[in-house]
């Protein structure tokens, strides 16, 4: 039933989107204009944490806690906690090493308010390191997991 | 298209865990129907905000890594019974989504 309704709706979208034409590509360009494009695209991890920090030199930090399964049956849902104990985090990204794109998502917490966690649930094409980088205080911290992959989760 | 965005908070002393869930496919662009050979066009949430009284607390990037139907949490400092959480998304074809909670 659940597959039924996401194939017609998959079917309805892509009829929109030739519908649209020459458009098909529009959607990327309308977006909102602070999304980082080129840390989401970066096929590297320290272009991608350079894109997005500005800078790719980070130390290791042994208070931050990386929580994920180190066995993944299903690449394409791994639940990933960061916990990162630290005073002033401005930002934490999650990255996966081997993916296309390595990095999966990230939090702007400069605001104040929000402490140093995030959780969430990403994508895995292949056995492969997470690595969570914090930003706390200006400096850069990592602290990463290995998580095994059985059958991958892009290209389904 | 409406999706369900649903949102859920436990507040432990003066912090407030909020976990968000939002119905959506989250494809990456990569994958292709099965039965058309037609590559789906990529559909992702990129923006999530999570503001506290109308204060924005943080702002999430998602990219097409994240799974479908993602289950997002963070922490909210300084928080007490009776505050009010929102939270808000857009995805890369225009679609949003918010939904808003009481602690």
């Amino acid at each position: 039933m659940k597959r039924r309704t996401f194939l017609q709706g998959t079917l309805a979208g892509s009829a929109l989107a030739v519908a649209a034409g020459a458009g098909l590509l529009t959607p990327t360009a309308v977006l909102a204009a602070d999304w980082p494009k080129n840390a989401f695209d970066a096929k590297s991890e320290a272009d991608a944490v350079s894109a997005l920090f500005g800078s790719s030199s980070a130390a290791e930090n042994s208070a931050i806690k990386v929580t994920a399964p180190i066995q993944a049956e299903n690449g394409s849902v791994v639940p990933v906690k960061v916990d990162a104990p630290l005073d002033g985090v401005e930002g934490i990204a999650v990255m996966v090493e081997k993916n296309p794109s390595p990095l999966a998502t990230n939090i702007d917490m400069s605001g104040g308010g929000a402490s140093g966690y995030y959780s969430t649930r990403i994508k895995m094409g292949s056995t492969s390191k997470v690595t969570a980088y914090v930003k706390a205080g200006g400096k850069l911290h990592t602290a990463s997991q290995t998580v095994k992959v059985t059958i991958g989760g892009c290209g389904g | 298209m409406a999706k369900l965005t649903k949102i859920k908070t436990r507040l432990t002393g003066d912090e407030t865990e909020v976990l968000v869930l939002v119905n959506h496919p989250m494809e990456t662009g990569q994958r292709k129907d099965s039965k058309t050979g037609e590559k789906i066009p990529a559909h992702y949430i990129q923006k999530m905000s999570f503001a506290l009284n109308g204060k924005v607390v943080a702002e999430a990037n998602l990219g097409p890594a994240v799974s479908k139907n993602p289950l997002t949490a963070i922490r909210v400092k300084g928080t007490k019974t009776g505050d009010t959480i929102k939270v808000s998304w857009s995805d890369n074809q225009g679609e949003s989504g918010a939904a808003e909670a009481a602690v």
